[in-house]
Parts: structure tokens; sequence; C-alpha cells
């Protein structure tokens, strides 16, 4: 495949506890082209995120361990990198943005200075050039009087105005890749369409590569061009976003679609898919959503399923769909 | 600010108002009479009343606390019974040394207690973390007294390596510039000086310290832990930084915080004088001083070093206060 910039083969980051071991990645693939948009979809505790730490190299060790896999960046190994290696990339080829404006932001340092750190650290900036650049960041994610703002705390900033500043920080080396994990969940409605155009401008301009990962499948439908949906630590269903909403393969997905309130229908309930997601201790030996799936079957209890390619350009994990089964 | 500053010194006077009324009242009604203390055994009755007349002990209670208290405003605290000396005069010439003593042992405490907590932090369960916080538990339960006299023991007595008491060998005392003896002798680069001055304080102001490192060492690595996990350093992780600059320039700043507190805290007690450190190893500052003043039923050098301890310990405390603003940046005074 041309232009690939990041393959994720068969990953599994566990976390062992006193308790058991957690498989909260286990065995995740995906692949990502330059410029493209992937969201990543799931629950709360799907391994989303932990599948973005582990790209990063970032997960809390212990408990957590990457025991499996690959993952191919611009044709570099990042698994097989040293620690050293990894600090060259984060930040600079790879970075992210998180779920909390409020708390990612260093209380105690100016806006200004933590954005030119990362330059300082990257580019080899001198500390004024540095800040004349955060200026210009800043500038970029439309914040404005961006020389006064380059001087602000963060707490003397919305919500909204620190996702820029956390914008303006991850993209300030130009990297290849931008991983936003849930960047508008934690903002207003409006706002949370202001910073998703933000990062469509930005990324058309810089060329940069994006890992969304939402629970939200309408900030999916908005911006990404292909779909993850993981459940469990795995993926159970990989899409072209037009195909995926227009016709959901996975029992799962499906119930995701379907419990996404509408207006011009008139419900007394809204639709939920039943039960809880399991504990990731003592999961079931079959499919993973067998337990809370309307449509499961006996063999659907036993039979772990795998991720298959049904059509160009979508994957399945589900024994109920024709060509699906293991 | 300024604002705010003026409101906090505003605020300092019904507390020491407080402090004079309480320590005035308690020794006016347990200590024996001074008038039969300053004559001595031998005096008759007629003239200890005589005393107490041209004393103005015989006035009511408030009228004498008003008059001790208009004469502390214009700065007169009485003259000891002791020495006859102006007690103000005893406190200043004595209170160098406990300043000193103060901020040797709170360097000590805040060097050694902030390095151990933060190592022991990002450390979390190492034989480091265990060994340190087993120290730090002795570090606060020992009595201090006991630490000292042990020190001595085994450094002056057994080992002869450093000074039993005092502090300084008897003759090297440096030009007197600022009043503290290693400050001094440094100004004057009187290295023979210093030499004596460093080898007298070493062991008072650890023995001192031990208590205020065990309390920073156990505050730093419980905030270190905390900020650890905070969203911020994973911020500053993702950005590719070193961990030892994730450690001390991202997490330490924040963690220092509450820390800077208890140093705070810690510094207004050791300023008062440290009256056990001071008694065990003879040191010559308040603290000691006001033994000796107890010791003698000497009320107006207890009655003078009480309040000067007090207001110290008070503006030490807002000092410590108004650091905060420039450590915190969230932290607005109005």
């Amino acid at each position: 495949m041309d232009n690939l910039l990041l393959n994720v083969e068969d990953l599994k980051t566990h976390f062992f506890l006193d308790d058991g071991v957690v498989p909260a990645v286990d065995g995740v693939s995906f692949h990502l082209r330059k410029g493209e948009t992937l969201a990543v979809v799931g629950e709360s505790g799907s391994g989303k995120s932990i599948t973005s730490l582990s790209i990063m190299r970032l997960v809390p060790a212990p408990p957590g361990r990457i025991v499996g896999g690959r993952i191919t960046f611009a044709g570099e190994d990042l698994l097989a990198k040293s620690e050293k290696e990894m600090r060259d990339v984060r930040g600079n080829r790879i970075s992210m943005i998180f779920q909390e404006p409020m708390t990612s932001l260093n209380p105690v340092y100016r806006v200004g200075d933590q954005i030119a750190e990362s330059l300082v650290l990257h580019k080899r900036m001198k500390k004024k050039e540095a800040l004349e650049q955060a200026v210009e960041m800043l500038r970029l994610t439309g914040i404005p009087s961006p020389e006064k703002r380059v001087r602000d705390f963060p707490h003397q900033m919305s919500g909204g105005m620190r996702q820029r500043v956390m914008i303006a920080m991850a993209l300030c080396c130009q990297p290849e890749l931008l991983i936003a994990d849930e960047p508008t969940t934690a903002l207003d409605v409006t706002i949370q369409a202001q910073i998703l155009e933000l990062m469509q401008e930005l990324q058309r301009q810089m060329n940069t590569s994006i890992i969304l990962i939402t629970h939200d499948l309408a900030v999916v439908a908005e911006v990404a061009d292909r779909a993850v949906v993981m459940y469990c630590g795995k993926v159970v269903e990989e899409a072209p976003v037009a195909e995926l909403f227009e016709n959901p393969l996975h029992p799962y997905t499906r119930g995701l679609l379907n419990s996404i309130p509408r207006l011009d229908e008139n419900v007394d309930r809204l639709f939920m898919i039943d039960g809880v997601v399991p504990n990731m201790l003592r999961l079931p030996p079959g499919c993973a959503f067998a337990p809370r799936c309307p449509e499961a079957r006996e063999h659907c209890r036993e039979t772990a399923p795998r991720l298959t390619r049904v059509a160009p350009g979508r994957l399945v994990s589900c024994l109920l769909v024709e060509g699906g089964a293991a | 600010m300024l604002r705010y500053v003026i409101k906090r010194i505003l605020l300092l006077i019904p507390v020491l108002l407080g402090i004079s009324f309480f320590v005035f009242m308690v020794l006016h009604l347990f200590t024996t009479d001074p008038a039969a203390l300053m004559l001595g055994q031998h005096a008759t009755n007629e003239q200890v009343a005589a005393l107490r007349e041209e004393l103005g002990l015989n006035d009511p209670v408030w009228v004498q606390f008003f008059r001790f208290l208009s004469d502390l405003v214009q700065g007169d605290f009485g003259r000891s019974l002791m020495t006859r000396a102006p007690v103000l005069d005893e406190i200043f010439s004595r209170f160098p040394a406990t300043v000193e003593l103060a901020l040797a042992a709170i360097f000590i405490a805040a060097i050694v207690g902030i390095t151990v907590g933060v190592v022991s932090a990002v450390k979390q369960y190492s034989v480091f973390d265990y060994f340190s916080m087993i120290g730090a538990l002795l570090g606060v339960s020992m009595p201090i007294f006991w630490l000292g006299l042990m020190m001595i023991v085994l450094f002056s007595l057994k080992l002869h390596w450093l000074p039993v008491s005092g502090r300084i060998d008897i003759g090297m005392e440096p030009v007197h510039i600022t009043g503290l003896y290693i400050m001094d002798s440094i100004l004057t680069r009187d290295w023979e000086s210093l030499k004596s001055a460093l080898l007298h304080i070493i062991m008072p102001a650890t023995a001192l310290a031990s208590y205020s490192m065990a309390i920073i060492a156990r505050m730093t690595r419980s905030t270190m832990l905390e900020v650890i996990r905070q969203d911020y350093i994973r911020t500053a992780r993702a950005k590719g930084l070193k961990e030892t600059v994730v450690t001390y320039r991202h997490a330490l700043r924040n963690a220092l915080i509450p820390v800077i507190t208890v140093i705070g805290l810690q510094m207004g007690v050791l300023m008062g004088g440290a009256v056990l450190t001071e008694t065990v190893f003879s040191w010559p500052g308040i603290g000691s001083r006001l033994v000796d003043a107890i010791l003698a039923s000497d009320y107006p050098m207890v009655q003078g070093s009480i309040i000067f301890i007090a207001t110290v310990f008070v503006v030490v405390n807002l000092v410590v206060d108004l650091l905060y603003a420039w450590l915190d940046p969230r932290i607005k005074y109005s």
C-alpha cells in the first residue's frame, strides 16, 4: 500500500494487576495513510486510549506492558526503538492531544512557555525565537490577541481556549501524525464544532494524518475518512465512514448507531444496548459481545470470531456475517 | 497585592495583642512575687512592700496590663531581673545565633527532605523508598534531645570529630556584620572562623533538622505521587521530554506548593528558638536564654522572649503566604 504512514499489527497491551491480567488491547490491527483521518470508536474501557498510548509508547508501566505485535511508523518499527529514540518521535513526529483541556496543561507555567518548550527541544530554537513561533501557533489556532495570551497561565483561559493551546502545542513541530484522544468530549457543543473544524483546517495546511479517538459517532461522521470500531480490546469492525453509517455489519456497531437519538422519529425510550461491558479479567470464551448481542447464536458463545475482510476496505469480526466467520 | 499585604499586616495586630494578653496573664498569675525575687531572700517585708508599690504591682491587673502594653508598643520590654540589662538587648544579642541555627537546619531539612521525597516517589516501593520512609518515621518519632545527646556521644566523645557544644571556638568569632558567624566569616574571607563555625553548627543543625526533614520528605513523596498521575505530566511526556525534565521541571514545582507551607511553618517554629536543641548543645540562642530565664523566674525576660518568638512566628508565616503567589500563579491575593 503506498503512502502508508502507520501500520499497527496484532498489537497486544496487557495490564498485569494483582487480580490477574487485563488484555486492554488484544490483537488490534489497523493502518493509516498520509493525510487521512481515522476514527477509533468505542465505549469507555474498549481499549482505544490504551491503543493510542501504545503507539506513543507511553503506557503506564507497571502495570501495563506491550506484550506483542508491531507498530510501523513511516517505515520504522516503533516497538524496537530505544527510549531515547522514542523521545525524538514524541511531540515531534507524533503528537497527542487529550480529552481534558482543563488538566492537561501545567498550571504553573505560562501557555507560551509550554508551547515553546517543544520547539526548543525538537527544533533547537532559541527561547525567544520559540516564543515568537508560539505566538504564531496561537494565531493559527484562532486565539484572539495571541501576543497577549501567550503570557497567560492556563487557569486564565476557558476550556475551548486551552484545547486550542493543546492543539498549538501538538502541531508546533509539524508532526506527521496527530493522535487526538476525545479532543472535544469535555467541551460545549458549539466549541466542539469549532475545535473539529480547526483540526481539519490545520490538517489540510500541514498534511498531518489524524487518529481521532472518540465515543461520539456524530464527531466521526463529521471529520473521519475511515473508522475502526473497538470492543473489549479488539477491533470488531473497520469501514469507510459513509459505508459504516449506511450499512453497519457488526451487531455492536448497529447498536451504537441505533443509540444515537434522532429528531425525526418519535420514540418513548431511547434505544440502548442491553447489559454492560464484561469484566475484562473474565472475558467470555467466545465473542466478547455475545452476552449483549441480540442476535447471538450458540456457537457465538464458544468460538471467538476473527477480523476478516468481507469487501474492499471492509473488515468485520462476527460469526454471523457471511464470510466473517473464522 | 499591596492591599493584601497591608491587610495581612493589620491582621497581625489583634493576633499579637492576644498573645501579649495571654502571656501577661499567665505569668502574672503563676510567678512568684517579682519584688521579693529582685530583693533576694534577706529582704524584709517592708522593703518588699515598698518595692511592690514602686513597681506598680499593687495596681489593678488591667492597669498593669495596659502599662505593660504601652511600654511594649514603645519598644520597652522591661529589664531582665537576672542581668538588669534591657530585655530587648538581650534578645537581639541572642537572636543571630538562633537565626543561624534555624537557617542551617531548614537548609539541611529542605535539601535532604525534598531529594529523598522525590526519589522515593519516583522509585515508589523500591528498597530506597522503604528505607527512607522508615528513616522518616524514626525522624518524626525520635525525641530531639535524645538524638542530640546520642550524636554528642558518638561524634564528639567517641570519634572526636566534632566539638561538643557552643557556636565557635573561643577567640575565633569573625568581625560582626550580620551576626551570623557563617555569613560574616565568608564576607570577611576568614576561612579559619568559617571552619570552626561549620564544625560547631553541623550537629545541632542536623539534630534540629531531623523532625522537619522527615516531615518534608514524607510530604514531598506524597504530593509527588499525586502530581505524577496528573494529566499535564502525561502531556509533558507526550512532548518527548526526558523523564528527569518531566520530574523536576513539570512535577516538582507543582508538588512543592504544599511542601513550602510545611517548610514555612517549620521555619517559624525554628526561628523562635529551638529550646531543646539549644539547651543540649549549649547553643547561645533565644531558646536556651528562655530556659535560663524560666529557671530563674526572670519574668520580664520570659514575657519578652515569648512575645518576640510569637512575633517572629507570625511574620515568617506571612512571608510564606506571600511566597505562594510566586509559586502558584492560580493564587490571587486581593
